[in-house]
C-alpha cells in the first residue's frame, strides 16, 4: 500500500505539469464569446487537490485516536492531502484516482486510496466497477476524510474497519432497479489482505485479539471479502429525504485456517432543506449507523499462554446531527458507543464518545472547524477531553457534493 | 458458493424487469426554464420533467437519489452548462448510469453550446475572484433572444433521438420561435423608455437580461460572485448608489433580503425582487410569462421612479 517518496515526487511533478498546462488557458477578452471549452482542458483529466489539517489538544497523552486520518496527537496533524484525478476514459468507462500524501513516523508516504474504472453505459441500471476502492458498507466507510462532518472518524467505523477504513482491490457490481422508487443493490468481492482489511486477513505484522495473523494464503473465493448492500431512498416531501440501507459482509480472517468474520450493519440518513435557500442554507442532517461483528478467532499459543477458539462479538453505533443554521455556519453533535475500545482487540473495554463542533465555510472551497469531544473508555483511568481545530482547502476542479 | 449463485440470479431477474416501454420520449431538464422551452419544442411527443425548481437557487441543488431516479429513465437531458450545475449534475449522472445521457451521448443537450457568452474571463482564472465560471456567465436563459438558440439545441437533440418525430418537432420549433419574435417586439417596446437606466444587482445573474434591454448594472451587492459583502464594500456601494443616483436594486427571491432592506434604508434605493426563472409555484408558468413578469415589473418600477 505504501510507495516511497520518489514516487510521490514524480506524481507531484506530473500534477504540476498538468496544472501549468491548465494555467496557460487564455481567452481573448471581448464583449461576446462563444468558447465553452478551454483548449487546454481537452483530454486532460479533472484535477483537484484537497488539504486537510488539524491542531489538537488531548487531556491524556494516549488520545485513543486510532484512525489514520484522525487528528491523533497534541500539536499539529496532516490528516489528508488528497490528489484526485478523474476523467472519462472512452465511451464505455470513467476512471477516478485518489492518491493520499501524508506522514507516517516522520516519513513521507503515498497511498493509493482509490483507483478504479467504472462502466458508464451498461443497460438495465447495471454498473461494474473494478480496481482499488472503498467497500460500500454503510455510509461512512466510503466517505473521504474531507467529506466527514466531524474532524475525525466515528469510533464504530474505526473499530470495525481499522485505521484506514475498509478498501482493497476488487470488483463491484451494482444495479439501480427500474422501480418507481430508489432501490440499489451492490455486491462486491475484494482482497482481504493488508491494513485496509483489519477485520479480515489483515497483515502478518499485526495481531488480532492477541493472536498472530498466520493465515495469509488465498486458496479460493472464501479467502476474499464478499459484501452485499441494499440501499433505498424516499422523498417524504420535497424538502425531506430519507436514505436507508443494510450491509452485510463476510470473509476469512487471519487467526486460523477456517475462521470467518461477519459484519452486519444498518444505516440511515435524513436530510431537510427548504426549497428556497440562501446559498444552500439552512439545512438539517440526521444520520446513524449500527454495526455488529462476529469474529471467529482461532486458537493460538502466545508466549506460553493458550488462547482458545472463540467467537468475539462487537457491537457499536453512532448518531449524529448537523444543523446549518445560517449561511456559512454549521453546528454538529455526535454520539458514538461500542462494547470495545481498540480496533485490534474486541476484548477491550466499553467506550462512548460525545463530540460537538462548529464549522465555518468561508467559501465552498475552504473550511475551519472547531471540535470538542468527551471520550470515556473502561480502558483508560480518566475520560479524555479533546479540542480540535481543523482547516481545509480544496483547489482545482469543483468537487461533487455527496448526499 | 450457493449463495453467490442465488445473488446472481436475483440480479438477472432484476435486469429482466425492464420498465414497460413507454412510447413518449422522456426528457429531463436541469431547470424549469429549460423545461418550459423543451415542452414547447417537444409538444405531445415528449414527457418533460425537471430537477431544480424555479424558486430554487440552481447553483445549490442537492444530488438527491430521487433525481438519480429521474435521470436513470431519461432519453434526453437538457442542462444549462458553463458550470452552473457542476456541484450536483456529475454525481447525479454517475448514479443514473444511463448511457443515453452521458457526456458525448446523443441525448445530452448543453443549452449554452454555440451561444455568444458574457463575462468570459480573459487570462488566468482563479477563485480569488469568487465563484466565477471559467467558461462564461451561465445565466444565459435570461436573454429571451438566447431562447431561440436553446430551443434549436433542444430541437437538434430531439431529432437525433427520435427521428420519426422530425416534422412535429420542426413545426413546434417554428411556432415557438415565431411566438418568441412577436413577444420580443412587445417586451422591447415596453422597455424602450428606460434604456440606459442604471441598476444594482445582488448577484451577477442578470447581464444577459440587462444587456438585451439596454439597462446598466453599475455595481453588485456581492463584491465577487458568491462572496458575501463586507463593511468596506457596503460603504463603497452606498456611496456609489448615492453619487451615481441609482434608483433600483434587483435581487433574487432566495438571496439575503435583510441585507438589501438595510441598503434600501441607507440609500432610499427601491429593492425589486425579481424571479430569475420560470416557476409553477410563483405563477410564472412558462418562458413567455417570465419575461412578461420581468418587463412589466421593471417598467412599473422605473415609471414610478421617474414620475
Amino acid at each position: 500500500m505504501k510507495i516511497k517518496t520518489c514516487i510521490g515526487l514524480s506524481v507531484l511533478s506530473i500534477f504540476s505539469f498538468l496544472t501549468s498546462v491548465q494555467a496557460q488557458t487564455t481567452n481573448i477578452s471581448g464583449e461576446f464569446q462563444s468558447a465553452p471549452i478551454a483548449p487546454s482542458s481537452r483530454f486532460n483529466p479533472d484535477i483537484s487537490l484537497n488539504g486537510l489539517f488539524a491542531a489538537g489538544y488531548f487531556s491524556e497523552p494516549d488520545p485513543l485516536q486510532f484512525g489514520a486520518h484522525d487528528p491523533n496527537e497534541r500539536g499539529f496533524t496532516l490528516q489528508n492531502l488528497e490528489l484526485t484525478l478523474s476523467s472519462v476514459v472512452d465511451p464505455y468507462f470513467k476512471a477516478e484516482v485518489y492518491l493520499i500524501f501524508g506522514f507516517e513516523d516522520g516519513e513521507s508516504i503515498v497511498e493509493v486510496e482509490e483507483a478504479h474504472l467504472r462502466t458508464t453505459g451498461l443497460p438495465s441500471g447495471l454498473e461494474i466497477m473494478a480496481g482499488q476502492f472503498f467497500t460500500r458498507f454503510g455510509r461512512s466507510n466510503s466517505m473521504h476524510p474531507h467529506h466527514w462532518d466531524f474532524a475525525d472518524q466515528n469510533i464504530v467505523n474505526t473499530l470495525m474497519f481499522g485505521a484506514e477504513g475498509l478498501r482493497n482491490p476488487g470488483v463491484q457490481v451494482s444495479v439501480l432497479f427500474p422501480l418507481p422508487f430508489y432501490l440499489e443493490s451492490i455486491i462486491s468481492i475484494q482482497n482481504a489482505k493488508g491494513e485496509t482489511a483489519s477485520s479480515f486477513l489483515s497483515s502478518e505484522e499485526d495481531t488480532f485479539a492477541g493472536r498472530p495473523l498466520t493465515h495469509q494464503t488465498v486458496h479460493g473465493a472464501d479467502d476474499l471479502i464478499s459484501m452485499g448492500r441494499l440501499k433505498t431512498a424516499f422523498d417524504i416531501t420535497e424538502t425531506l429525504t430519507v436514505v436507508t440501507g443494510t450491509s452485510h459482509i463476510v470473509g476469512q480472517n487471519g487467526t486460523g485456517d477456517d475462521t470467518q468474520t461477519r459484519i452486519h450493519g444498518i444505516d440511515f440518513f435524513i436530510h431537510w432543506k427548504p426549497l428556497s435557500t440562501d446559498h444552500g442554507w439552512p439545512f438539517v442532517k440526521f444520520q446513524g449507523e449500527l454495526m455488529h461483528r462476529e469474529y471467529e478467532a482461532g486458537s493460538a499459543s502466545v508466549e506460553g499462554v493458550v488462547l482458545p477458539e472463540e467467537s468475539l462479538k462487537t457491537t457499536g453505533f453512532y448518531l449524529q446531527t448537523l444543523y446549518g443554521f445560517t449561511r456559512r455556519w454549521v453546528a454538529g453533535l455526535r454520539y458514538g458507543a461500542a462494547n470495545a475500545t481498540r480496533p485490534d482487540d474486541p476484548r477491550t473495554g466499553d467506550r462512548w464518545r460525545l463530540s460537538s463542533n462548529l464549522t465555518f465555510y468561508p467559501s465552498e472551497f475552504s473550511k475551519i472547524r472547531l471540535q470538542y469531544h468527551y471520550d470515556d473508555s473502561e480502558d483508560v483511568p480518566d475520560p479524555i477531553h479533546a479540542v480540535l481545530l481543523q482547516y481545509e482547502f480544496s483547489i482545482g476542479a469543483h468537487a461533487a457534493h455527496v448526499f | 458458493m450457493k449463495r453467490q449463485f442465488f445473488l446472481l440470479l436475483l440480479f438477472l431477474t432484476a435486469i429482466g424487469i425492464e420498465t414497460a416501454g413507454a412510447s413518449t420520449l422522456r426528457l429531463v431538464a436541469t431547470t424549469e426554464d429549460l423545461a418550459s422551452i423543451a415542452k414547447a419544442v417537444g409538444g405531445d411527443r415528449v414527457q418533460v420533467d425537471f430537477i431544480a425548481r424555479g424558486i430554487q437557487d440552481p447553483h445549490f441543488i442537492d444530488p438527491k437519489p430521487s433525481y438519480i431516479l429521474k435521470l436513470s429513465k431519461a432519453d434526453v437531458l437538457v442542462s444549462v452548462g458553463l458550470g452552473l450545475e457542476d456541484a450536483w449534475l456529475p454525481p447525479l449522472l454517475k448514479g443514473a448510469r444511463n448511457a443515453r445521457i452521458q457526456p458525448g451521448a446523443s441525448g445530452l443537450v448543453v443549452a449554452a453550446t454555440g451561444l455568444p457568452l458574457l463575462d468570459v474571463p480573459s487570462g488566468r482564472v482563479d477563485r480569488s475572484e469568487g465563484d466565477v465560471h471559467g467558461a462564461g456567465n451561465p445565466h444565459i436563459w435570461l436573454d429571451p433572444e438566447n431562447g431561440h438558440h436553446i430551443a434549436k439545441n433542444i430541437h437538434a437533440a430531439l431529432i437525433r433521438v427520435d427521428p420519426s418525430g422530425k416534422a412535429v418537432y420542426a413545426k413546434n420549433l417554428d411556432g415557438f420561435l415565431k411566438k418568441l419574435d412577436r413577444a420580443m417586439v412587445q417586451w422591447k417596446e415596453r422597455m424602450r423608455p428606460f434604456k440606459g437606466e442604471k441598476v444594482i444587482t445582488y448577484h451577477k445573474s442578470w447581464p444577459y437580461f440587462l444587456g438585451r434591454f439596454g439597462l446598466m448594472a453599475v455595481d453588485y451587492v456581492e463584491p465577487r460572485p458568491g462572496i458575501p459583502p463586507g463593511t468596506t464594500h457596503l460603504q463603497g456601494l452606498i456611496e456609489r448608489i448615492k453619487s451615481k443616483n441609482v434608483s433600483v436594486l434587483i435581487v433574487e427571491p432566495y438571496l439575503d433580503g435583510k441585507m438589501t432592506r438595510w441598503i434600501a434604508k441607507q440609500t432610499g434605493i427601491t429593492v425589486v425582487t425579481l424571479p430569475p426563472s420560470v416557476s409553477e409555484q410563483t405563477g410564472i408558468r412558462d418562458y413567455f410569462a417570465l419575461f412578461e413578469h420581468l418587463t412589466q415589473t421593471l417598467a412599473r418600477v422605473f415609471s414610478q421612479e421617474g414620475g
